[in-house]
């Protein structure tokens, strides 16, 4: 079973949504999947980076009007 | 579990827009799991000063020299278009608007997600600044402390 963690980072600028991720992330179990949504647009590039180094998956990334929606399965 | 990287980043610039910089980057690097240094040296030291005058015993020069530096993160200027301090405080409501961090904020940060802030002692002696006067999280060290952290790191910045 995967649980599912939703972290909201709307409105914050850099580098917050990386950092609320990674402790976000610190309290997951390897597979578990961690739900982030953000309104920086440097986020999206961010975040994508951030996940490849961390050796975590992005399993599904939307964005609905100005909020970018991330799935991050933790490697 | 991977090889533990390492950011270590010189603050020589005591500008507000310049040690953003340098936090901004340090805070990153902390999420990106790095093990990250900053060394303040010359006027990256003012950023680490507490806000209120700090009794000490200093050299009418040091005491000058302690009167003309910011006192704090929050009192430093921007490396351009400073305007006598205007430009500071523009700045600083722009960031409010765009919810980004102010620099004693990213300081805090920075501390809480246990970035090593390290004072050049050789260059607190030349600015006459004591350990009374900087944060208590500060380390002390020199030279070799730095090299120490920066020659096995992979990302080295001079700010």
């Amino acid at each position: 079973m995967t649980s599912t963690t939703f972290l909201d980072a709307k409105g914050l600028a850099c580098p917050m949504p990386i950092v609320r991720a990674r402790k976000a992330m610190k309290d997951l179990q390897a597979g578990d999947i961690l739900e982030i949504h953000t309104t920086d647009k440097g986020s999206v590039a961010d975040l994508t980076a951030w996940a490849a180094s961390g050796n975590h998956q992005i399993t599904d990334q939307q964005q609905e009007s100005d909020v970018f929606k991330f799935w991050i399965q933790k490697g | 579990m991977t090889e533990q990287k390492k950011t270590t980043i010189v603050l020589f610039s005591g500008d507000y827009d310049k040690a953003m910089a340098a936090y901004i980057i340090a805070n990153g690097a902390a999420a990106y799991d790095h093990e990250v240094t900053i060394f303040h040296t010359f006027w990256g030291l003012n950023a680490l000063r507490k806000d209120e005058p700090i009794k000490s015993n200093k050299s009418f020069i040091e005491k000058a020299f302690g009167k003309m530096m910011p006192r704090g993160a929050d009192k430093m200027g921007l490396s351009q278009m400073n305007f006598a301090g205007m430009g500071p405080k523009m700045i600083k409501q722009v960031m409010k608007k765009h919810n980004a961090m102010t620099l004693p904020q990213l300081i805090d940060m920075a501390i809480e997600q246990d970035v090593k802030l390290i004072a050049c002692t050789m260059t607190m002696d030349l600015l006459g600044l004591g350990q009374s006067e900087l944060l208590e999280e500060v380390e002390y060290g020199g030279v070799a402390a730095y090299l120490g952290e920066a020659q096995d790191g992979h990302v080295n910045l001079f700010i």
